[in-house]
């Protein structure tokens, strides 16, 4: 044979070339206009960037790439959703009860879905290097997608369950929901290389693990079909949000030896704020899913104790340590969830979700996860509560709580070596007294106290007639929250209504 | 002990990933959970394209893993032919 040889193909790029181009190509120096004045913010915190090119996305997505693949998530992100309200997906699930997670879900996590799409465009147009910028745009447009998503597919659970009707006003008024968007709006008003340590790092990819992966793992347990596929689409943006928190925070270690005392003292901070704002989850996943996946205790041992050791052994090269008062955070997961849930049970009367006290099996659940506390501090005081409920006597804390200034949760958490003594902490300043829920919010505030006695505490501002009225009535028709539906214990709610009759039709159905 | 991890959802493009992530190496364990499987190995793990052609019998862009992925632990290095989770346990 004497065949003609094919011309020869041309070779594709690499994905290093690719990104490549895309990164160091398309970026320019400015000449209308002097750098400085184009970046304004880059200087400010005091973190030293030599080259802004030795920043690199170890995934090197390109655009094409991303917009491809992003395309297929979504198309089988939908696909679901339809099918999940098409079948009354929400009769699957495994207890009403559970609907109640979604509602602290969609009104605590998925507005910071939405700051977060707006703190990474911010910072995203702030940073000088191509590289840099591109990650932060293509994770401003995830969060846009995650918020979109999140609210779209729990708009399903909206038609039927109470408390789902009016997220973003709720988000912006409710008292505990304070707490995520307080901690929000603390990292969007830092500068740019601020904002990536605490939302890209200490959040992402520190913290993040503890929210998405075992929620989302315990919606499929509790058949949750919908959830489970929003979550694990957002949660496969987060693999190259983390990365990207990995890489600014090595990116800013070698730039500079300067830049090590900054980032170790945001580290710290972070690590605190998002650690106090998991407390949320932490009684998320030991009382309101009725299938449990694993204990808050176990979820912290695997992804903070083991992870992190791994990661900050990693950073101790650039002489970075763990995060400070983390063994405090250890000493605390044998009492987090128990000591939150408690707070909620005491603040039923004010809450867009309903509570209940744990059944006797859950109790058990409970005793085997904690055995060292359990029925020796928590237990007594949930048999208590329960006998006073039946007794007609149901046990509500009328009197609003102290705030911690920093973290804006109620001052419940116990002292670091004694979870029977609660933990006071205070600091004076300009004349006015601050008060603390542990050293480190303390900490925190004493750093930066001219940004956080700005702090909107929910608390005092009803005192100060701020809200909505004088009477809890009132703020909570401020709130938006429907009285005597939103509110109160799951039995007797209209949501236990419904779920019940729901129930009893199927078994009539069955015969 | 620095172990290096990724989870993937349970789906059916996924466990072929963990498949060949557990063959290539041999010191990776897998828990499998409600909805996904988590993979730790000490040290280091490589996932390779020729791996996972081999199993699914076409062609495979590593960058598919972003489809699958939920969440991962380690130092990323990727490039054309296998994606690379690392600690960095030297001294510098």
């Amino acid at each position: 044979m004497n065949a003609m040889q094919p011309p020869p193909k041309q070779k594709k790029l690499s994905l290093k070339e690719r990104y490549a181009h895309l990164t160091r190509g398309l970026g320019w120096n400015t000449t209308y206009q002097p750098m400085d004045k184009v970046f304004p913010f880059a200087d400010y915190e005091g973190i030293k960037i030599h080259d802004w090119d030795a920043w690199e996305d170890p995934f090197r997505l390109t655009m094409d790439a991303y917009w491809k693949y992003q395309a297929e998530k979504e198309r089988k992100l939908y696909a679901v959703i339809e099918s999940f309200a098409q079948n009354n997906g929400h009769l699957n699930i495994t207890d009403a009860r559970y609907v109640n997670a979604l509602k602290l879900f969609l009104t605590g996590v998925s507005p910071l879905e939405y700051s977060a799409h707006r703190g990474y465009a911010h910072v995203g147009r702030h940073f000088v290097g191509a590289g840099p910028r591109i990650a932060c745009q293509m994770q401003a447009i995830d969060e846009l997608r995650h918020a979109q998503t999140q609210i779209h597919t729990m708009s399903h659970y909206n038609k039927f369950f109470d408390g789902l009707h009016d997220a973003r006003h709720m988000h912006d008024r409710v008292w505990y929901l304070s707490v995520p968007k307080s901690f929000f709006e603390d990292a969007c008003s830092a500068g740019p290389f601020e904002f990536l340590t605490a939302i890209s790092f200490s959040f992402e990819y520190v913290l993040t693990n503890l929210l998405f992966v075992p929620f989302m793992s315990g919606a499929a347990f509790n058949g949750d079909m919908a959830t489970v596929t929003f979550g694990f689409s957002a949660q496969s943006d987060e693999a190259r949000h983390m990365t990207l928190g990995l890489e600014i925070i090595k990116f800013m270690l070698e730039q500079d030896e300067a830049n090590v005392p900054i980032v170790q003292r945001w580290i710290d901070k972070w690590f605190w704020r998002g650690y106090r704002l998991l407390a949320l989850v932490s009684m998320m996943m030991d009382y309101m899913l009725p299938k449990r996946i694993m204990s808050w205790a176990e979820a912290w041992e695997m992804y903070f104790e083991q992870a992190g050791d791994a990661l900050f052994n990693d950073l101790s090269r650039y002489g970075i340590r763990k995060p400070k008062y983390f063994e405090v955070a250890s000493k605390e997961k044998h009492r987090l969830s128990h000591e939150v849930w408690s707070t909620f049970y005491n603040y039923t009367q004010a809450t867009a979700f309903h509570t209940w006290l744990p059944t006797e099996e859950e109790m058990t659940w409970l005793s085997g996860k904690y055995p060292d506390t359990f029925d020796r501090l928590y237990r007594p005081r949930f048999e208590c509560w329960s006998e006073m409920e039946k007794k007609g006597n149901r046990y509500y804390n009328p009197t609003l709580p102290q705030l911690c200034v920093t973290c804006q949760i109620p001052m419940i958490f116990t002292e670091p070596d004694d979870p029977t003594t609660t933990c006071f902490r205070s600091a004076e300043y300009k004349g006015e007294r601050y008060h603390f829920c542990s050293d480190g919010c303390k900490d925190i505030f004493c750093y930066e106290p001219e940004k956080y006695i700005q702090s909107w505490l929910p608390v005092h501002q009803i005192y100060q007639g701020n809200c909505g009225g004088a009477e809890m009535k009132d703020v909570l028709a401020w709130y938006h929250l429907n009285f005597g539906a939103d509110n109160f214990d799951y039995t007797g709610s209209p949501d236990q209504k419904l779920w019940d009759e729901w129930q009893a039709q199927r078994s009539a159905n069955a015969v | 002990m620095s172990k290096v991890s990724i989870t993937f959802q349970n789906t059916d493009d996924a466990r072929h990933l963990v498949d060949a992530i557990l063959t290539d190496n041999p010191d990776a364990t897998a828990s499998v959970m409600p909805a996904m499987t988590k993979i730790d190995c000490e040290g280091s793990l490589s996932l390779r394209r020729d791996s996972v052609e081999a199993r699914i019998g076409r062609s495979f862009d590593l960058q598919e893993i972003h489809l699958s992925i939920v969440t991962l632990a380690g130092n990323v290095d990727e490039d054309d032919d296998a994606f690379t989770l690392a600690w960095n346990t030297g001294a510098r």
